[in-house]
């Protein structure tokens, strides 16, 4: 953050403008790491609803991705995890009906 | 015009609820706050308000689910009493913190252990350092004006902040007396509606509530909050001014009961106030020059006030109904506090009396007066009146 706000400038106790979470780049906590192979998945969301961050993006795809036995999952699909926001908690890992996330010690 | 009615104070508290009709009331019964959600609940049943009662499983759920309620932006309510304001504790710090206008009525009973039912200021004192407006009220009637005083202090935009409206337990909260009400008309005109600048159901400008703050922010957070609360004390003022246009009462900081040419003065807070008044008059037709003063608004203390209207006295009674144990006692340390500028400092006397709802009787006070006018006290020492042995 910028320079530090003095007490008359900040909102009423301690409110804070939307998002500024985006601000605290928290991977940092991050033990473990999910490693993700898109080539098992089903775009299917659950890891994306489960994720108690907001750390697995998506995008709309009319083209679609290659997914789970090559076929190809048009519509809303799952990117690489942001590292920037995963804590490792594995979530994601546990809840994927595929098994296509791995949790891997980071180094 | 006014309508008299008889009520106990709990009832009064309950008439002021109605007319405020808020949107949430979150209730757990304890004695002797009680009757005042039993009340309101009649209220609620019989449809004269349209309020969302939310029974709930204890005081700490009780006071969580009315910051909720008032951080998503309605105004809603809820009472305690002794083990259940012990029980808020957590979220009682939290929603002056949280810069939430609450308004919470408290019936005051003793703190365990031992366990006791009855009267004594050792709850709300008990939390009187985390940054709700305390307002003591003697009798019904004030418990009544005090809780729609309270609403519109605490919905201020200056203030923001929530209020403790204290009624002594049992005294005050069962005991029936002629209270004056105002019509439902002018007691919701002077209430208004809430108008938030913002809040969290205003889903089109979304923002953040209660976030972590750490040592780069906290600091200057309270600094904020304590700014708050000092300026409720000229905001307090203003409101009182407006009730009291409908009401013919006065809504001073500390009421000054035949202090004029008064040489020695008694301190107490509350019901024990009426008995005091009572000595005072008494007193006075025997030619004694004796008075009274009754703090209204604890929190925040009007210590400046307070050093002005003591200078005139040459000894200065405080009575406590509570203990602050390994301290000088809650009132009588502000009063102390209030003096420490002052060049001609009246002598002063602290005694503890009630606690557990001991009663304090017409002559104990008597005792206090004539022990003030033959000039035998110690300000060093904590006296105590009606205790055995």
């Amino acid at each position: 953050m910028a320079e530090k706000k003095g007490w008359q400038e900040l909102m009423r106790g301690g409110d804070l403008p939307p998002a500024t979470a985006l601000e605290n780049k928290t991977g940092s906590w991050r033990s473990l790491r999910p490693v993700y192979d898109p080539s098992n998945c089903i775009h299917c969301m659950i890891c994306v609803a489960y994720c108690p961050d907001m750390a697995i993006p998506i995008k709309h795809s009319e083209e679609g991705v290659v997914g789970k036995g090559g076929r190809i999952y048009k519509g809303t699909v799952r990117l690489e995890t942001d590292f920037d926001y995963c804590k490792g908690c594995g979530i994601c890992a546990n809840e994927c009906p595929t098994k296509c996330i791995t949790m891997v010690r980071e180094e | 015009m006014a309508k008299l009615k008889a009520f106990t104070g709990a009832q009064a508290t309950a008439e002021a609820m109605r007319q405020v009709n808020p949107d949430v009331v979150v209730a757990y019964p304890i004695t002797p706050q009680t009757p005042i959600v039993e009340f309101f609940a009649q209220f609620v049943a019989d449809g004269v308000v349209d309020t969302e009662m939310v029974p709930i499983e204890s005081e700490f759920s009780a006071l969580s689910a009315v910051v909720g309620a008032a951080a998503a932006g309605a105004r809603a309510m809820c009472a305690t009493s002794s083990q259940g304001l012990a029980l808020m504790w957590e979220i009682v710090a939290a929603a002056p913190g949280l810069r939430l206008p609450i308004v919470m009525p408290v019936v005051n009973r003793a703190l365990s252990a031992p366990i006791n039912i009855h009267c004594d200021h050792s709850d709300t004192m008990g939390t009187a350092t985390l940054g709700w407006i305390q307002i003591y009220s003697e009798n019904a009637q004030e418990a009544y004006e005090n809780t729609l005083l309270a609403l519109k202090l605490a919905e201020h935009p200056k203030v923001l902040l929530p209020v403790m409206v204290m009624q002594d337990g049992f005294i005050v909260s069962h005991g029936v007396e002629t209270v004056k009400i105002l019509e439902d008309e002018e007691a919701k005109k002077f209430i208004g509606e809430r108008n938030p600048d913002r809040y969290l159901l205003d889903v089109k400008h979304p923002y953040t509530i209660g976030p972590l703050a750490l040592p780069d922010y906290y600091f200057e957070v309270k600094r904020q909050q304590e700014e708050a609360i000092w300026a409720a004390k000229e905001v307090y003022l203003e409101v009182g001014e407006e009730l009291s246009k409908l009401t013919g009462n006065k809504y001073p900081y500390f009421e000054e009961y035949k202090t004029e040419d008064a040489e020695v003065a008694i301190v107490v807070l509350s019901s024990a106030a009426g008995t005091a008044k009572e000595v005072v008059d008494e007193m006075r037709e025997q030619g004694y020059k004796v008075g009274l003063i009754k703090p209204k608004l604890f929190r925040p203390f009007p210590y400046k006030e307070m050093r002005v209207a003591l200078e005139k006295f040459r000894v200065v009674g405080v009575l406590d109904r509570s203990i602050a144990f390994g301290a000088y006692a809650p009132v009588y340390t502000e009063i102390r506090n209030a003096l420490f500028e002052s060049e001609k400092k009246p002598k002063l006397q602290s005694y503890v009396f009630g606690l557990g709802g001991r009663d304090i009787f017409k002559e104990d006070i008597r005792k206090v007066f004539e022990e003030l006018l033959s000039n035998n006290v110690d300000s060093q020492t904590q006296k105590y009146i009606g205790l055995r042995g």
